[in-house]
């Protein structure tokens, strides 16, 4: 038998539980996906697309319908474990300011592990941690309303990695920042996946934040349509456009050349590749011509 | 114009009563309100306000902050001299008609007014010196034992937590929707009581909408964070008793023995 993985999920139906005997909608229809340790996964969907959903599932805020999902092992229906994998699996949402429960910056790093009843000097050495690997020690008498968009979901993101997760799951972490707090909460996010070994969850619908990670799940309308290397997801332009989606502004040029018939690869992802490539083309074009 | 709330009254520094635990804070607080309600007649109350003007003077605090603080209670001040001197039997000093004050009158308007008084400067200083949120920390500890019979501390002293933490948050959040109903023509500085009492209407229900879509997404951050009540809860900060609140407890507790003393041995001037 393989060896499992860090989080499965089998089959996974899931509805929101209907009032006047209204049939209920599946937000999750049949899901099936892997996450292994160590790796840092994009889950890409537009609005009402179940990614959200999805993601609740694999801290145990939702439990599936049907269908089961395991953290490290353990059945996340099982309610006696829950803290268990709470522990396991860190969450941060989209709104920073609905997230910080404590007027103090340290304290509200702090929060979670007072609720698992730590000494208070490991406390006190864990929050320093996690606060300089965000880069938000200095900030750490701060109140929260005098900090940035981006350095509060930073401190978002150390009150989770203070409970020492061996995943983190970012819902949409920055889709209510300005263009300089995206670029601190993400570059904040790989680093936790390189530096720190921890497997990174990341829900989006920015397509470019998604070409970043290793692996791209694409879900729409409560399923999982593709699933690979964002190179594999991304060349596949006219599938994800027939389900509203986009691909970043550098693959969606080269296609669109591409369709007009020059020659170019197919999978582009960043804009140096894309440079490169067109230089190479017109290069090639002016020895020909 | 809404930045300018504060909430609270506290005036940040650095003085030894802006450092004194918050427990004995709080301790020492109720313990100075008994100490006025124990002197008995106008030397020993007197003697005891001096508790207060040494903590005043001890925190390098403005001396108008004591007016601020006695300003609104003035009328509830006034009102209880006028009874008292009016309704109180006692040796009469005056009559006229119906009217009639009397000695023991006059001498107990008299000390309701210094006590009420000085009740109220006094204590005000607890406010002035400490933070809400050490306050709120401080209330948690010293009333844990009551979770014995059932009173829900933790829970309280959460929500007044969460409270103060987005206090500043919602302000912020109606500055804005009073703008974005003002762009949209809402006239709210003009009409009569009502006409403006109406206006409020638009902001006050988004406010309560967004208000309780905060609250739901806070809930399932602290669930994601473990949070399941206060069993088994530490804390990051220890409050810990240092050389001066124990300085504070003696000289509160020097005063309790003068006050005593006075009412036993003081002269018998101005009493009841």
């Amino acid at each position: 038998m393989a060896k499992e993985k860090f989080i499965e999920a089998k089959k996974i139906s899931f509805s929101y539980p209907s009032y006047d005997g209204e049939i209920p909608e599946l937000v999750l229809d049949d899901i099936s996906i892997g996450i292994n340790e160590g790796e840092l996964l994009a889950v890409l969907g537009h609005n009402g697309s179940g990614k959200s959903t999805l993601a609740k599932h694999f801290n145990a805020i939702l439990i599936p319908t049907e269908g089961k999902v395991s953290v490290d092992g353990i059945d996340s229906a099982d309610e006696s474990r829950l803290y268990e994998i709470r522990q396991e699996v860190g969450m941060v949402f989209q709104n920073p300011d609905n997230q910080i429960v404590a007027t103090i910056v340290e304290e509200d790093v702090a929060f979670a592990l007072e609720n698992l009843g730590v000494p208070p000097e490991e406390i006190r050495r864990r929050v320093d941690d996690a606060l300089k690997k965000v880069g938000m020690y200095e900030y750490r008498m701060h109140a929260p309303d005098q900090l940035s968009g981006g350095q509060k979901q930073r401190v978002a993101i150390a009150g989770i990695i203070a409970m020492r997760p061996r995943c983190v799951v970012l819902d949409e972490p920055t889709a209510m920042l300005d263009p300089k707090g995206r670029r601190e909460v993400m570059s904040t996010i790989k680093q936790l996946n390189s530096e720190l070994g921890i497997t990174v969850v990341l829900i989006t619908h920015y397509m470019d934040e998604a070409a970043m990670c290793k692996r791209v799940a694409v879900v729409d309308d409560g399923r999982v349509l593709m699933d690979g290397t964002p190179r594999e997801v991304f060349s596949r332009v006219d599938e994800l456009k027939a389900h509203g989606l986009d691909v970043p502004q550098v693959t969606e040029l080269c296609w669109e050349l591409r369709k007009e018939g020059y020659d170019l690869p197919s999978c582009v992802l960043t804009e140096d590749e894309c440079a490169a490539a067109i230089e190479k083309l017109l290069k090639g074009g002016a020895q020909n011509g | 114009m809404l930045k300018d709330i504060t909430f609270g009254q506290y005036f940040p520094g650095d003085s030894v009563i802006h450092r004194l635990d918050p427990r004995i804070k709080l301790i020492l607080t109720v313990a100075y309100i008994a100490l006025l309600f124990v002197a008995d007649g106008m030397i020993p109350l007197l003697f005891s306000i001096l508790l207060a003007a040494l903590a005043y003077a001890l925190s390098k605090l403005s001396w108008k902050l004591v007016l601020r603080s006695i300003k609104p209670i003035m009328p509830i001040v006034i009102f209880t001299a006028v009874l008292n001197i009016f309704f109180i039997d006692g040796e009469p000093l005056f009559e006229w008609g119906f009217i009639k004050i009397t000695d023991r009158g006059v001498l107990t308007a008299a000390l309701m007014c210094v006590r009420i008084i000085s009740l109220i400067a006094g204590s005000s200083l607890l406010t002035y010196t400490t933070t809400p949120i050490a306050l709120t920390d401080g209330l948690e500890r010293l009333l844990k034992p009551l979770t014995k019979i059932k009173v829900p501390v933790h829970e309280l002293s959460m929500m007044m937590t969460i409270a103060l933490r987005f206090i500043p948050t919602l302000i912020d959040e109606t500055g804005k929707i009073i703008s974005a109903q003002k762009a949209r023509g809402a006239d709210m500085e003009s009409g009569n009581a009502i006409q403006k009492a109406k206006a409020l209407i638009p902001i006050l229900i988004p406010l309560f909408i967004s208000a309780f879509r905060r609250a739901d997404e806070l809930a399932l951050a602290m669930e994601c964070r473990c949070y399941r009540g206060g069993e088994g809860r530490t804390r990051l900060r220890q409050l810990k008793m240092a050389g001066r609140d124990w300085v504070a407890v003696l000289v509160v507790a020097a005063f309790f023995a003068g006050v005593i003393l006075l009412n036993i041995y003081g002269p018998g001037v101005m009493r009841l």
